[in-house]
């Protein structure tokens, strides 16, 4: 069988854009938690912030890294596999890509070398403000990336003139109007996954009976956060969804697994979506709830999949899953804050051990439901490159091989494998050794071995190993 | 024609970003080049450190230069990127493992250093290489057919474009031992000064070769330089008189002079670089002209980057201050 540069090309994408996608989500929600300890520690002198905010820079630092070099791959992605989409969407694309490189990249990248190294050679002041730029840009960027997302799903501002896209109001293409839905909901999602690591790991250490201090205060702010964050994300979520019905309804009805336009459509809970006959199996579902979320009305008619001919449909299987995965932990995610946050009401969070340990447990999911939004999302606009304008096999780069795109392609899911497994095992050993205790003396720095700059000291075994006897 | 000509202004935009690139970027891929040969594993922390504040925002040039080209020169884009599919898959792979090598060299325990010291060497000389094949890849031309590239995935690679990713390479270590001469003291310093004036005899050995074999390899810069005999000639010139210059303030052991004269040496080869190539965006046949993005863009983007460049290099120019001077053995340590 030939390779086909395509389907590799589709795969490579997908690919690295999901092993970047997932340190931005962390980053974002990290960075804000960062500069609001800053600020604590500006306004009160607590040493507690001060510690938990170095602990969490270290974290940081290490994730933000792997964000950055992840990035780096992500703005050339765009000219090696898919130049004649490039090319075509240039003068929308370009600038708003060189928008967020001038706006934010610069701001993040150049703070963030304040923020981690600076802290004894600048006032406190201008450390809390490095701390607040970085956390800004990181939002910036992703309303600009965000913006020429979403104007994929949903284009305006423009027309397409001998293929080429010439842009004729950039405020209707910029604000596109997909990007305020896809812009909350990843924000929120960035706060959801930042805390929910700050919460779990925190719990853990309580759990082992460690950096009680710091851990109590981490636990209860991203707890308050946290039961205020979920639910809201269900709320944008279905107005991002009606949003969606509107301009997609094809991927619309992919997600809910609608194969016929119909009134009074169910929602379906569960099903396996079978393409060649069109039609599901197993299927459990509740007679006309899915008209009325999609239309607010239990006889409202719901497109269906068979609206369009089967070359114009998504994959339907890895749809509906996706978005049953990523709405089903978010509404884990929502009991489970809404039950930790009734516990620390009452005062008896510290003394819920399961509580605690689920909190554990749920680092990982944050990060899975991300990504199965984004395959929601992503897959859901298939075979569409630009929604009704441009089409995937319109936009590949024509001088690739077969051969190139899969030579790339093992290479970087070879560097990402053995940075990723790096990564991982630093971060461990960061947070295995925890934050300074509250009360340890200051540090005598001529004491130490010859060290320089890192936001990490080394030595971290040695700490930990102590730690553990 | 407009009244102002847009695609000239981006020109010149795009012209600064990649040169702020080259000298920024290169000084801290210099250092990682010249790690394995750093005295010792002190040394090497002290290199290191000089850098790591910086280096994130240095290569953001970089990233800038990817998306001003998409955006002012999306031809250029779109052709340069297939054509040197492989060569930018080395260029990212290699900043990959020197950006994370960072964080994580000072992460590892004492067994496992050595590693990440290996992949910020390998990852910098990687990159640094790649790029100097971009530029030489950039002076053969491309085989294109409307505005996509149609030749084959290796053509980059061959002995001419071998050699200027050799050139780049020493270039940029010549840039990081300056730096380093800047930024230490003591032992580590010393072995910068003894590197560095035969660095300096490397680049100008490379510089030669290249200046000789460039108008051999292109029609058009031969064209350019001995047409007729024109000013231009008097970049070459300022070259060689900037490399004695370095030469004899290394002697008396001045630890800035070194440096400003390797930038200053850079921009004249860089000058003459655009010159020989001028107006070609992507050779043999296409001008920045055709290359160009429609004017409505380059003009939206131009009033916000005309707007933010200023600031961008305010604050940039700031983080230096902040750390500058030399690297103090056992500072920082920051984070904590
Ligand atoms: C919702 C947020 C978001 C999304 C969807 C993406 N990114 Fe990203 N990206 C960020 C949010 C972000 C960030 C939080 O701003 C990062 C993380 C680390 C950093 O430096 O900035 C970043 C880093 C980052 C960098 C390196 C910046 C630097 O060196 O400082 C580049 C070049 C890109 N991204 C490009 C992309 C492209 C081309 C994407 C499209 C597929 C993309 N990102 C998706
Ligand atoms: C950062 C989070 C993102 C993730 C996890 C993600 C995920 C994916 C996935 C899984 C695909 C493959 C779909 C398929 O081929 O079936 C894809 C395709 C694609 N996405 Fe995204 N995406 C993200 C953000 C973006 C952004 C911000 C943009 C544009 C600015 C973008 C543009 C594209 C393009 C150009 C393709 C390739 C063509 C295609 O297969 O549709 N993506 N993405
Ligand atoms: C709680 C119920 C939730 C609902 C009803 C919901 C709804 C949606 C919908 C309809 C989309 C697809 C939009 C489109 O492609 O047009 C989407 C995408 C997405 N979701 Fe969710 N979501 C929920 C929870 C979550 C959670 C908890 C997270 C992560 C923590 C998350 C992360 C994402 C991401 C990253 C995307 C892709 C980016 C985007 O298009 O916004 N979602 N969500």
């Amino acid at each position: 069988m030939e390779l086909d540069p395509l389907l590799l090309s589709r795969f490579q994408f997908a690919f690295v854009v999901s092993f970047h996608a997932i340190f931005p989500v962390f980053t974002i929600g990290l960075a804000a938690y960062i500069a609001v300890l800053e600020a604590l520690y500006y306004r009160t002198d607590n040493p507690v912030w001060e510690k938990l905010s170095k602990f969490w820079i270290k974290v940081f630092a290490l994730v933000f890294g792997m964000g950055v070099v992840s990035g780096i791959v992500m703005a050339f992605q765009f000219g090696t596999n898919w130049s004649t989409f490039s090319y075509s969407a240039a003068n929308f694309l370009g600038p708003i890509l060189s928008y967020e490189v001038v706006t934010a990249f610069f701001l993040e990248a150049t703070f963030l070398g304040v923020l981690l190294f600076g802290r004894d050679r600048v006032p406190k002041g201008a450390h809390l403000f490095s701390a607040c730029m970085v956390a800004i840009g990181t939002f910036i960027s992703s309303f600009w990336i965000l913006s020429a997302n979403s104007w994929m799903h949903t284009p305006a501002g423009v027309e397409l003139s001998d293929g080429i896209v010439q842009v004729t109001s950039w405020t209707q293409a910029i604000f596109n109007s997909s990007l305020p839905y896809r812009f909350a909901h990843m924000a929120l999602a960035s706060f959801i996954t930042g805390g929910f690591v700050v919460a779990g790991v925190s719990a853990w250490y309580l759990l082992n009976g460690r950096n009680l201090e710091t851990s109590r205060k981490a636990l209860k702010m991203t707890i308050i956060m946290l039961a205020i964050a979920t639910p809201l994300q269900l709320v944008v979520g279905d107005l991002h969804g009606l949003n969606t019905f509107e301009n997609q309804p094809v991927k619309v009805a992919a997600m809910e697994g609608h194969w016929n336009t119909q009134e009074g459509a169910p929602l379906i809970l569960f099903a396996i979506p079978d393409s060649r006959n069109e039609t599901n199996h197993l299927q459990i579902a509740i007679p006309k709830l899915g008209s009325l979320i999609l239309t607010h009305s239990l006889d409202g008619e719901v497109t269906g999949l068979t609206s369009v001919p089967p070359e114009d449909r998504p994959p339907v299987g890895i749809v509906f899953w996706s978005f049953r995965i990523m709405v089903g932990l978010g509404i884990i995610f929502i009991l489970l804050s809404l039950a930790s946050a009734w516990q620390l009401w009452h005062g008896r969070l510290e003394q819920s051990p399961r509580l605690l340990r689920a909190l554990t447990w749920m680092i990982p999911l944050p990060f899975v439901a991300v990504l199965a939004g984004w395959f929601v999302t992503e897959v859901g606009r298939q075979p569409w490159l630009i929604q009704d304008l441009m089409r995937l096999n319109d936009g590949v780069t024509p001088s690739l091989t077969g051969g190139m795109v899969l030579l790339t392609l093992v290479g970087y899911i070879a560097v990402y494998a053995v940075v990723f497994t790096a990564g991982l095992h630093y971060l461990k050993r960061v947070i295995t050794a925890g934050p300074d205790p509250v009360d340890a003396a200051p540090k005598d720095d001529t004491a130490r071995p010859k060290r320089p700059w890192s936001a990490v000291p080394t030595g971290l075994e040695d700490e930990a190993a102590k730690e553990r006897s | 024609m407009e009244l102002i000509d847009l695609t000239l202004i981006w020109i010149v935009i795009i012209g600064i970003g990649v040169f702020m690139y080259v000298l920024m970027d290169g000084f801290d891929l210099g250092v990682g080049i010249l790690f394995p040969f750093a005295p010792d594993d002190a040394a090497r922390d002290e290199m290191m450190s000089s850098v790591a504040p910086i280096w994130d925002g240095n290569e953001t040039w970089l990233i800038l230069g990817g998306a001003g080209l998409l955006a002012a020169f999306p031809m250029v884009y779109a052709v340069f990127l297939p054509a040197l599919y492989i060569g930018v898959f080395l260029l990212l792979a290699g900043l990959i493992f020197r950006g994370v090598a960072f964080e994580f060299r000072f992460k590892a325990g004492s067994d496992s250093r050595h590693w990440w010291d290996r992949a910020f060497f390998g990852g910098s000389t990687v990159a640094a290489f790649a790029q100097g094949a971009v530029a030489g890849a950039y002076i053969q031309g491309f085989e294109v057919v409307g505005f996509s590239y149609v030749g084959g995935p290796l053509d980059w690679l061959n002995a001419f474009t071998l050699m200027t990713g050799l050139g780049v390479v020493t270039g940029y270590a010549l840039l990081g031992v300056t730096w380093t001469i800047l930024k230490t003291e003591g032992n580590t310093r010393d072995w910068a000064y003894r590197l560095a004036p035969k660095l300096l005899a490397a680049v100008m050995a490379f510089f030669l070769i290249v200046s000789i074999w460039t108008p051999m390899a292109s029609e058009h810069v031969r064209d350019r330089w001995f047409d007729h005999f024109t000013a231009l000639w008097i970049f070459p010139l300022m070259s060689v008189l900037t490399a004695a210059w370095v030469l004899k303030k290394l002697r008396q052991r001045r630890d800035a002079a070194p440096f400003i004269g390797s930038m200053t040496l850079f921009a004249l080869f860089y000058i003459g670089l655009l010159v020989s190539m001028w107006p070609y965006a992507v050779p043999p046949e296409h001008t920045f002209w055709d290359a160009a993005s429609d004017p409505g863009s380059q003009l939206f983007l131009l009033l916000g980057v005309l707007f933010l460049i200023p600031i961008i290099l305010g604050y940039t120019a700031w983080t230096y201050w902040v750390f500058r001077g030399k690297v103090k053995a056992g500072e920082g340590y920051a984070g904590h």
